[in-house]
């Protein structure tokens, strides 16, 4: 599904945020997630937090896929995703490169900069993009195989903000895996993103700070496995009008 | 010489990059590494000697969305 690999999990899971690194390990068994995100960080402090962090992820057996979070340039991306393929051995890379810091919007004009860099350099890029249809064609363009638009801004729980854009991006690029990432609340959100006809979700703060993350883990993971049964069942176009569900015809004639 | 360690100044003796990040701790660690913001992948670490006023970064895994 991404990049030549074929997953059964559509929902992708990051590991920030959470209570306890044990309450992340049993989201991501409850979420059945195959593939998370990850970040790097300074390695500071005599604790060395980031090994024992490595530690957990490693003993999960899942894909990793590392982010390139916080970078506001080309230059800051494309180095932060070098030192992610040295030290997760992958090159799958969630390309992110910020403009606004209240809403988290990514900067187009650096992403398909820095997405085409990557790509002629064999990087698998997973691009961190709003729904804008002009700027997802530059990024095939560029090389990207799989787009990742954002449902609503980072951490917002919003949902869906555009669902027509959303529509359109999955109407022009049927053959592309695309990914709503980011901006998602709770699972009927997700539902409606599977139902929409994208690949997969990708979901962090709305499991992590979760009043019970792992049942929350859970409840995504059905909501879109529901979603994706319902897309593929091929739902009903909405109407202006009622339709009578029970047959008119053999009504008993009743009245005065 | 001074070098900085992910924003923090740091005295070390005059060294390879393999050479100081085993002194300050980092000797076997998963970490990636960069100097002067460009990437200096792993096995060049070895023959890639420090300045004085290197900004050196040293970064591992951590949680992520």
């Amino acid at each position: 599904m991404f990049y030549g690999v074929d997953l059964s999990s559509r929902l992708l899971l990051g590991t920030a945020r959470y209570p306890s690194p044990k309450v992340l390990a049993d989201a991501i068994r409850a979420a059945g997630a195959e593939v998370v995100t990850v970040s790097l960080r300074r390695e500071a402090g005599p604790e060395r937090s980031g090994q024992s962090f490595w530690s957990i992820i490693r003993s999960l057996g899942v894909k990793v896929l590392p982010n390139t979070a916080g970078c506001h340039s080309v230059k800051e991306a494309v180095t932060t995703a070098h030192m992610a393929r040295e030290m997760f051995d992958t090159p799958w890379i969630k390309l992110e490169v910020i403009r606004d810091d209240e809403t988290l919007q990514p900067d187009v004009f650096g992403l398909v900069e820095a997405a085409r860099v990557l790509s002629e350099d064999g990087f698998e890029v997973f691009p961190y993009t709003t729904e804008d249809l002009a700027v997802a064609d530059r990024l095939v363009e560029a090389g990207c195989k799989v787009l990742m638009p954002w449902g609503a801004p980072i951490g917002s729980a919003r949902g869906l903000n555009n669902v027509y854009g959303l529509k359109a991006l999955r109407a022009h690029f049927p053959e592309i895996p695309l990914v709503v990432d980011a901006g998602l609340g709770v699972p009927s959100h997700a539902a409606a993103a599977m139902e929409l006809g994208y690949d997969a979700v990708l979901l962090n703060t709305a499991v992590a700070e979760a009043g019970d993350p792992v049942a929350m883990a859970k409840a995504f993971a059905m909501a879109i496995e529901a979603g994706r049964m319902a897309f593929a069942a091929k739902p009903l176009e909405p109407r202006d009008m009622a339709a009578p569900s029970t047959p008119v015809l053999g009504k008993a004639a009743l009245g005065d | 010489m001074r070098i900085f360690v992910n924003g923090d100044q740091r005295e070390i003796e005059p060294a390879t990059l393999a050479l100081a990040l085993a002194a300050l701790g980092y000797g076997g660690k998963k970490v990636a590494t960069a100097v002067n913001g460009r990437f200096v992948p792993a096995p060049a670490r070895a023959a890639t000697a420090l300045d004085d006023g290197d900004r050196l970064e040293v970064v591992a895994p951590m949680q992520g969305g």
